[in-house]
């Protein structure tokens, strides 16, 4: 006798009386054994698998002879070392890679998926992009699914409700042998973002906004639930956005909670539930949210109105300033250590303390990475620069869709024209500039207005100066050459 | 793996808050597809100082690194793990470390010692000068001059790496309980239990 589909089940460890958190509902229902050490092991649900982190992976499994457990679970999608110029030819042929170890890591996903019966999205194909693009846009990443990847922003798909995160090439490994992990339940913190966001404002200053308050190491050893009325009011690229980012505060993942926005994002794709299963899973779905009555181990309430367009100044993603702001002095922080941090920053970055932020020239500008590729980001970035030209001091601007579906809906709706005319660069799918492992590199010494994710030392090559901004600030970048705040470009 | 027991010898008294993965290994050095030899990749931004701690003849090769807080944020790259163990690093203390840094530590056995920041700054002082002992049976840190500083590490952890035990072997020995698992989903939540094909 089949239980009725989408009933409520039970789980271990759990009783149904207690209020739960979305984070703890999510746990409960993936628990295969509980240790006495504490620790448990947790099933997972989704695998994606990339070039980068999964080589040393599979050569343990070959050497071990060990297979894969779950290769229909798992997908992989080569995104980080991929050249965002042309990858065929006229001819339909092959473009060599200049770089042999890129060449080699490519090569190596592309012999490592088929070999243990994975299916593989490859360099050419038009859903290929960055995982973290492709796994919601594909119906992979599902809401209340337990997600991971050998990359720290998988925690992006937290904003479909799924309970994402990053692992290493060990972790890798374990789960493509045993499809899943040992796990140590994570402390709860809930970011509260009340209000509304003003004009100009995007999730991406959401989650910088909330990086700087928050501080780098933050959210260590906690999963954040993002909740309030501005949370709920962004679209689901918006909440991938903001859940990009929880790690840039250090928390092992983020989690929004499904809603019919959710529902109605998921519906239709390509390995999205079908028939019964929709019902049963919306079923399912709609019971994920934290109960009423369910404590957090922290709180912590952001009010909308103090956030504004925000921009980077330092080399850590809690450097975080509003774009009228002014450069911190190192004395001004509390810190011994951030002190001195603060002055390592600043003599990297070329900045003094007291100057303003806006008015930064910028010799290079990016639009793209995980964080902010998707069609809305496209859209915020084109709404700003059609009719405009990039300023002559803007060397080098790329705009590089997060996978080839996004780039053939942005060239459906004439997007590429408006960034070409503006005198930007249409590229191809990759994770590309946000971390330099491909050509797209910003040379030392110059400033990148960049819609990624981290502004670390040498992120983007060697040398080079990140600024971290939304997809609306970095066309503003791209027209004035400066730093500046896109409400005056309204 | 190697299996943890004791570690004794000069740790690198360095301090730093907040170092990324991109700074213990840049992302140029990630395009290998093994684990050998990145070592040499090891805190390269760091090391174009010709002063720097790593390649000091005094601290070179040392079994210890003595960090600040929040130490290994950043990326998730485990590559991270193998330079370190590259450089012959056996062991990293600090106040602090990033989750995905010390699940990746472990698992390549370096042993990620937790201590508070007044521990730290002592052992940094101790360091510059001094060897410094770990025992992981006792879970304590010790240094010639009497100070004793004992840690907390979670018991799987310490158990494995006292042994030298592959989490993924343990794990597989689970099989049933998975199997189980998996039949369970299969009748509660199909729509997760059902994949994509190859």
């Amino acid at each position: 006798m089949k239980r009725p589909r989408g009933a409520l089940t039970p789980q271990p460890m759990a009783s149904n009386d207690t209020p739960r958190t979305l984070y703890h509902k999510i746990w409960d229902a993936h628990v295969v054994e509980n240790r006495d050490d504490g620790t448990s092991l947790i099933y997972i649900d989704r695998h994606l698998v990339h070039e980068v982190t999964s080589p040393q992976a599979f050569e343990a499994l070959r050497l071990a002879g060990r297979k894969v457990r779950r290769p229909d679970l798992t997908l992989a999608v080569p995104d980080h070392n991929l050249p965002t110029t042309a990858r065929r030819d006229a001819a339909g042929k092959r473009i060599p890679i200049a770089d042999a170890e890129s060449a080699q890591q490519l090569d190596a996903l592309e012999r490592n998926a088929p070999a243990f019966g994975i299916r593989y999205i490859g360099d050419a194909d038009r859903e290929q992009g960055i995982v973290h693009v492709v796994g919601p846009e594909q119906g992979f990443s599902l809401p209340g699914a337990t997600i991971v990847c050998g990359d720290s922003h998988t925690a992006c798909h937290g904003g479909l409700g799924a309970l994402a995160f990053g692992i290493g090439t060990s972790e890798v490994e374990h789960v493509l042998a045993t499809q899943t992990l040992l796990l140590k339940r994570s402390k709860t913190m809930e970011v509260r973002v009340e209000g509304q966001i003003g004009p100009g404002v995007t999730a991406k200053d959401v989650v910088l906004h909330i990086t700087g308050v928050l501080g780098a190491s933050g959210g260590t050893g906690h999963v954040i639930e993002y909740t309030g009325q501005v949370i709920r009011d962004l679209s689901i690229e918006g909440r991938l956005t903001v859940s990009n980012m929880a790690i840039e505060h250090g928390a092992r993942a983020g989690l929004i909670a499904p809603d019919e926005k959710t529902f109605a994002y998921v519906e239709g794709r390509p390995f999205a539930p079908k028939g019964e299963d929709w019902d049963a899973a919306v079923a399912w779905w709609t019971s994920l949210r934290s109960d009423p009555g369910a404590t957090y181990d922290k709180v912590v309430v952001i009010d909308a109105a103090d956030i504004a367009p925000s921009v980077t100044w330092g080399t850590s993603p809690e450097d975080v300033l509003p774009i009228t702001g002014i450069v911190p002095a190192p004395e001004s922080f509390a810190d011994a250590s951030k002190q001195v941090a603060a002055q390592k920053s600043l003599d990297y970055m070329g900045l003094a303390a007291g100057q303003p932020i806006s008015g930064v020239e910028i010799q290079n500008v990016f639009i793209g990475s995980c964080t902010n590729s998707r069609i809305e980001d496209l859209r915020a970035a084109a709404a700003v620069l059609r009719g405009r030209k990039k300023a002559d001091n803007v060397k080098w601007a790329i705009v590089v869709p997060g996978s080839g579906l996004v780039k053939a809906q942005a060239e459906a709706e004439g997007l590429d024209r408006v960034f070409i005319d503006a005198g930007l660069e249409w590229r191809e799918p990759g994770c590309s500039a946000c971390l330099g492992m491909n050509p797209d590199k910003v040379p030392a010494g110059e400033r990148c207005a960049s819609t990624s994710n981290r502004n670390f030392v040498g992120r983007q090559g060697p040398g080079a100066r990140t600024h971290l901004v939304s997809p609306a600030m970095a066309a503003a970048a791209a027209v004035t050459g400066r730093l500046t705040d896109v409400r005056e470009l309204a | 793996m190697e299996p943890v027991q004791q570690i004794e010898g000069r740790a690198y008294p360095f301090g730093q808050k907040n170092v990324d993965t991109d700074v213990i290994i840049p992302s140029h050095w990630l395009k290998t597809i093994t684990r050998d030899g990145l070592g040499r990749g090891a805190f390269e931004a760091l090391r174009k100082d010709p002063d720097n701690l790593f390649d000091s003849a005094e601290f070179s090769g040392s079994p210890i690194l003595v960090a600040g807080d929040n130490f290994g944020c950043g990326s998730s790259r485990e590559h991270a793990a193998w330079a370190l163990l590259d450089l012959g690093i056996k062991a990293v203390i600090a106040p602090s470390f990033s989750d995905i840094f010390s699940g990746n530590a472990f698992k390549n056995g370096i042993l990620t010692v937790v201590l508070p920041q007044e521990a730290v700054d002592r052992l940094v002082e101790v360091a510059k000068t001094d060897p410094i002992h770990i025992d992981l049976e006792n879970q304590v840190v010790s240094t010639p001059f009497q100070d004793r500083f004992p840690f907390e590490i979670d018991a799987f952890r310490k158990h494995c790496l006292l042994n030298g035990l592959d989490e993924v072997g343990l794990t597989l020995a689970r099989d049933s309980q998975i199997a189980t698992f998996e039949g369970k989903v299969r009748d509660e939540r199909p729509f997760l239990a059902r994949g994509v094909a190859a």
